[in-house]
């Protein structure tokens, strides 16, 4: 039995310890906000926060997780109104919308490590969440505009 | 003239091998009626099982799966397999009628309770230095355990070194008893340091190569770094690999916490030493090891070197602009830079910094490629952040190219040879070496 706690919420499942989380996410837990790219670590729509850090979900398998804090996109903020989800809104990043969970979860643990992030951090940092859409430029403007946000309401607090 | 001299020499074996059996005669020591847990001194048996801990008895002393401490864990030696035995008190199967002498002369001199030749896969080669109050503790922990009744397993040696009594030649030729002796003109901590790594922490184990006898080889090339169990045990002494100087600061990061920014996680065996071994002593006893181990490796003869390489090192741990054209630096970027990237320096703890990580360093990929083909564990390194495996993910020349891309961005080492071959075999469970 593996047990997590899933967006603050306690949940245990039973599968085979070599299931990616992933599938379990999605398909036993419900949670159809992370997508399954390329199944192979490369691609980042898969990714969630786990202890607060950006994994794969797509390559982890569920057992190795077992105790963790797992954050979905549905867990980001209780409102979907994180900091990052308005400024991808305002600049309007996303084209077809598949890689943008991914992108998301990324950029939150980017903006944790690089508050203020230089165009070479960002451009390292996300270079493993792709994009068919080619949506690089809004997507970093995206990510400008947030921590831009953060840091003005950092400074007010 | 001819067959004087043959005799002479067939006389000459006769002799040695009725001294090695001579030599491995020893007393038995009388069985007795087990004691009783309560017979032992509370404050005693907490200090034994601290002591247990730092020297990692359970590790080997328990099979997977099995009873704490109940045996039956096969150790693979490069001889054959040995099974560990049972240490706790069941008076059948553990070392319940071991009286304190039997066991203090077993720690010290490798012989059975009986009288037997104990193989020294278990470390009395170390235990030998460990103080009389030491011994009682551990005694004392150790009999106060619940009695498992675990028999021993039998050993996979080929003739003749099942023949325990041929390990009296090996002790006479290896074996180094006698307490630990304090190094007069060092520091208390410095000495205590010496005391837990020479001795309890049987460090030279793992990180001390072995001749071809399997005894831990001596002078220079103790803490040269050694394979064992598929992994590099990374040299301790000035030879290390890694980039920059292991100083007492990082020393006591890496063996209380699992890791740190500037050298990286333990993984594998060695983060059941830092989590499941170290993690019972007292700051006091991480700092006096610390403090040993940076006297061993001249640490602060490479510091200013150090200060200067670090922010050098990082700026070359960002992705490259090759990674349009090299498959390695393509899929650096890819999979690996999202986590490992960083900007400034000194660089971030969780994001470990590869062109300061001494795997990528090291003579041989062993544990570069075992880390990347099975990551590390979320109660491994630093506890709570994990890397994913990447066995399912990459493919031999992929890994290959990562590897290949790293060794020549980050370190000024000569590129590795063979890589595809070696991450088959580490695929395999080999060490690749």
């Amino acid at each position: 039995m593996t047990t997590l706690k899933l967006n603050g919420r306690d949940v245990s499942f039973d599968v085979d310890p070599e299931t990616p989380l992933l599938w379990v996410i999605r398909d036993q837990l419900g949670l159809t906000g992370t997508k399954f790219g390329c199944g192979i670590g490369m691609c980042g729509a898969c990714t969630v926060h786990l202890n607060g850090r950006a994994v794969r979900s797509c390559i982890l398998p569920a057992a190795a997780a077992d105790g963790a804090a797992i954050t979905t996109i549905e867990g980001l903020d209780p409102n979907g109104q994180h900091p990052l989800q308005q400024a991808w809104i305002e600049t309007q990043a996303p084209q077809c919308g598949y890689c943008q969970s991914g992108q998301i979860m990324q950029a939150a643990t980017l903006l944790q490590d690089f508050p203020q992030p230089t165009d070479k951090d960002i451009d390292s940092v996300m270079n493993g969440n792709l994009c068919r859409c080619m949506a690089y430029r809004r997507i970093r403007a995206a990510i400008k505009l947030a921590a831009t946000r953060m840091g003005e309401e950092a400074g007010h607090e | 003239m001819f067959k004087r001299v043959i005799l002479f020499l067939l006389a000459l074996i006769v002799v040695g091998i009725a001294g090695v059996f001579v030599l491995a005669w020893h007393p038995s020591y009388e069985p007795i009626e087990p004691p009783a847990a309560a017979s032992f001194d509370a404050g005693q048996v907490q200090r034994g099982e601290m002591l247990a801990s730092a020297g990692y008895c359970a590790t080997c002393h328990t099979a997977k799966g099995g009873a704490r401490n109940a045996g039956g864990y096969p150790l693979k030696t490069g001889f054959g397999t040995i099974h560990s035995t049972n240490i706790t008190p069941d008076p059948a199967t553990g070392i319940g009628t071991w009286s304190e002498a039997a066991f203090a002369r077993a720690m010290r001199e490798g012989i059975a309770r009986d009288g037997s030749e104990l193989y020294p896969a278990f470390p009395f080669d170390h235990f030998t230095r460990l103080s009389d109050e030491d011994v009682a503790a551990l005694y004392a922990y150790l009999m106060s355990q619940a009695a498992v009744s675990a028999p021993a397993k039998d050993n996979k040696l080929p003739f003749p070194l099942n023949i325990r009594a041929l390990q009296a030649g090996w002790k006479l030729l290896f074996l180094d008893q006698g307490r630990f002796e304090p190094v007069a003109g060092k520091s208390e901590e410095w000495n205590r340091g010496a005391y837990l790594a020479e001795g309890l922490g049987h460090c030279g184990a793992c990180h001390t190569p072995r001749n071809a006898l399997g005894a831990e080889k001596s002078g220079e090339h103790v803490y040269a770094g050694a394979f064992i169990d598929g992994w590099t045990a990374p040299a301790l002494n000035a030879a290390q690999a890694a980039p920059l100087a292991w100083n007492a600061d990082e020393l006591f990061g890496f063996l209380r916490r699992g890791g740190t920014a500037l050298h990286g996680v333990a993984a594998g065996p060695m983060s059941e030493v830092v989590h499941e071994g170290l993690s019972a002593l007292p700051d006091s006893d991480i700092h006096a090891l610390a403090t040993y181990f940076a006297e061993v490796n001249g640490s602060d003869a490479r510091s200013a070197e150090s200060n200067a390489r670090l922010a050098t090192l990082v700026e070359s741990g960002a992705p490259d602009p090759r990674a349009r054209y090299d498959e390695g630096a393509d899929l650096y970027r890819s999979a690996c830079a999202a986590c490992h990237y960083n900007s400034a320096h000194p660089p971030a703890l969780l994001r470990p910094e590869l062109a300061l990580n001494s795997a990528l360093s090291e003579a041989v990929p062993t544990n570069f490629i075992r880390v990347v083909l099975h990551g590390v564990g979320i109660g491994e390194g630093i506890p709570g952040a994990m890397m994913p495996p990447f066995d399912r993910a990459l493919s031999d020349p992929e890994i290959a190219a990562i590897a290949a891309y790293l060794r020549d961005t980050m370190t000024d080492k000569p590129a590795w040879t063979d890589l595809s071959t070696r991450i088959a075999a580490v695929r395999q469970g080999g060490s690749g070496s």
